[in-house]
């Protein structure tokens, strides 16, 4: 028995040492800067000057900061027609390639491949696709007799072109609904063939509800990134036109690391936060009536 | 679930409409998918026309898909107009450095998750997952002056010493999610003979780790070398420049010289690429330990 608990010391012991790392990482680079953060939202401080501490001043600086409005809105533009139609488009393509004839790997390859590409080598790209006058998209419209919109010079149109933009890189969402896809048995199918499900029933009733849990994962990464989107805005239209792209981290960015003003920036932080985990609960909340995990059955 | 009447009707079709379904249908499914990889490959291959092109040439309308004359001198000019062989020296250094942190101390973190009883397990892991659904944003600032305090800034150090603390939350899953895939045996038999839990890491698990390590690899370098915003924020001196930050520079000396643009981009873009297509099969395994993340 006492040789028996000095092997299990050892283990416990050991665990802790093997996640020393990660538990120090977690604690400098996580919950460390998260209360920091809230301390200096507290405070107003130009980083070159000493913090002085305002209490809630920020919060209510921000409440009055008709660009923090702005931001906002820009955002939630921009997720809210971007998130769900990049899902579905990436169900759309998932869908697609999940059927077993010759040359899958080749598509899925083809389709994945935009994912990977570095950020700001894509916006450059898509900077010139977008081009008024000389941008391959408009010389498309043009071709069809349609009148070519100023993409990324009217702002009734920049977000939309980041939306367009955001699904050339569907391959990321398709693959792991696509992963979904394939883990959904067959048995289950051939018994709705039996029961004379026709092919729109049984995606509905069977394929649907069992990749749920994929389509749920996939819908709340891709809200946290798009409620973070950046790069995108600061290198094609650094915010502009008349604000129409200002987005949230761009603001919060300018604000921290061009206007050196931590306290203002990292109040713009903590509200991101609440927002972020607010939809994302609002999320799980509403999960349990549409995400029917397979587990369930069994119970 | 009841058997309708007439069910099977489907099933009754005459042999000939059946041979054609049998053979036709996979044949008339490729053309909406090749429809759909044409149009994700348009953008890749303007940018590599673009890129060939004469300056001047790109503005020629309706747009030519293959340059002519073909001007393979942008890219030496592209790559000289910025020494940009020196930001891809620094990207090297950030890249192998946050990969080899990554896979060490990820795997470290992984491997007590998975493969040891301690108290706190479950909690901390429910704490691992949540930092996936933290907002980058929201840490910058206090990381930003911390590294500030130490005398970071204007250095490498903050782009890839933080790997070394954990790796990152999703590396950490995606490694564990394969640990559990291996036998319990084989920890129980090198215990019986004696083994300690780091020889048990190392030597019985590691090796057999190869595939996950590599695909922790892979999502380790495409992060680090298309990492845009902390080189942003960290590196100011141009000769301290990623490439993804001395594209950014480069665009803002020669925003309209789209050829030449369209070149370094290209350059930018290939190395992750020719890894993709060398490694392909370890990232669909990858993906698919971690696609099932909502069961």
């Amino acid at each position: 028995m006492p040789r028996r608990r000095r092997l299990l010391w050892t283990e416990y012991r050991d665990a802790y040492l093997f996640l020393l790392p990660w538990l120090l990482g977690f604690l400098l680079f996580q919950a460390g800067p998260m209360i920091a953060s809230l301390a200096i939202s507290m405070t107003r401080w130009e980083i070159v000057t000493s913090p002085e501490w305002v209490g809630l001043g920020q919060y209510v600086n921000l409440v009055r900061d008709d660009r923090f409005y702005l931001a906002l809105y820009n955002t939630a533009y921009y997720v809210v027609l971007g998130v769900p139609t990049h899902l579905a488009i990436a169900l759309l393509a998932a869908l697609l390639l999940n059927v077993r004839i010759g040359g899958t790997s080749l598509y899925r390859t083809l389709y994945y491949l935009p994912s990977i590409t570095p950020v700001v080598a894509n916006s450059i790209l898509w900077a010139w696709i977008f081009n008024t006058e000389f941008g391959l998209l408009n010389a498309a419209i043009r071709s069809l007799g349609l009148p070519a919109p100023f993409w990324l010079q009217d702002p009734a149109w920049t977000k939309v072109a980041f939306v367009i933009m955001s699904y050339w890189t569907i391959g990321a969402q398709m693959v792991i609904l696509l992963a979904g896809l394939q883990g959904v048995p067959d048995h289950l199918y051939e018994a709705a063939a039996i029961d004379g499900a026709g092919t729109w029933q049984r995606f509905w009733n069977v394929t649907l509800p069992l990749i749920t849990p994929s389509l749920f994962f996939n819908l709340i990464v891709a809200f946290i990134g798009a409620f973070q989107v950046f790069t995108q805005a600061y290198i094609i239209t650094r915010g502009g036109p008349e604000n129409a792209t200002l987005f949230y981290v761009l603001y919060l960015y300018r604000a921290a690391f061009e206007d050196f003003k931590m306290g203002y920036a990292s109040a713009l932080a903590w509200v991101l936060f609440l927002l972020v985990l607010l939809v994302t609960l609002f999320q799980f909340r509403v999960a349990n009536r549409w995400v029917f995990y397979e587990g369930e059955l069994r119970r | 679930m009841s058997l309708r009447s007439g069910a099977l009707a489907g099933e009754r079709a005459s042999p000939r409409s059946r041979w054609l379904a049998r053979r036709l249908a996979p044949l008339l499914w490729h053309l909406p998918m090749i429809a759909g990889a044409l149009v994700l490959s348009v953008p890749l291959a303007w940018l590599l026309s673009t890129s060939l092109k004469l300056e001047g040439r790109e503005f020629v309308i309706p747009p030519e898909w293959i340059p002519n004359p073909i001007v393979w001198e942008n890219y030496p000019t592209a790559m000289t107009t910025l020494p940009f062989h020196v930001y891809f020296w620094n990207t090297l250094i950030v890249t192998l450095g946050s990969l080899s942190g990554t896979l060490l101390t990820g795997s470290m973190a992984a491997f007590a998750f998975a493969r040891l009883r301690f108290p706190g397990r479950g909690f901390l892991f429910i704490l691992l997952l949540s930092t996936l659904m933290l907002p980058q944003a929201v840490t910058l600032i206090p990381k930003f002056i911390t590294f500030r305090y130490l005398g970071w800034i204007n250095t490498l150090n903050p782009l890839w010493m933080p790997w070394w603390f954990g790796g990152g939350a999703f590396n950490v899953f995606l490694l564990r999610q394969f640990l559990m895939t291996l036998p319990h045996e084989l920890d129980e038999a090198a215990r019986i003979d004696g083994a300690s839990n780091w020889r048990i890491y190392w030597s019985v698990l590691m090796p057999l780790c190869g595939p996950a390590l590599i695909t922790v690899a892979i999502f380790s370098f495409i992060h680090s070398w298309n990492d845009f915003l902390e080189p942003l924020i960290y590196l100011h001196d141009a000769k301290l420049r990623t490439l993804a930050l001395g594209l950014r520079g480069f665009q803002d000396l020669y925003a309209t010289q789209w050829t030449l643009m369209m070149a370094a981009s290209a350059v930018i873009i290939a190395p992750v690429l020719i890894l993709f297509f060398a490694c392909q099969r370890y990232f669909i395994r990858g993906i698919h330990l971690t696609g099932l993340a909502g069961r």
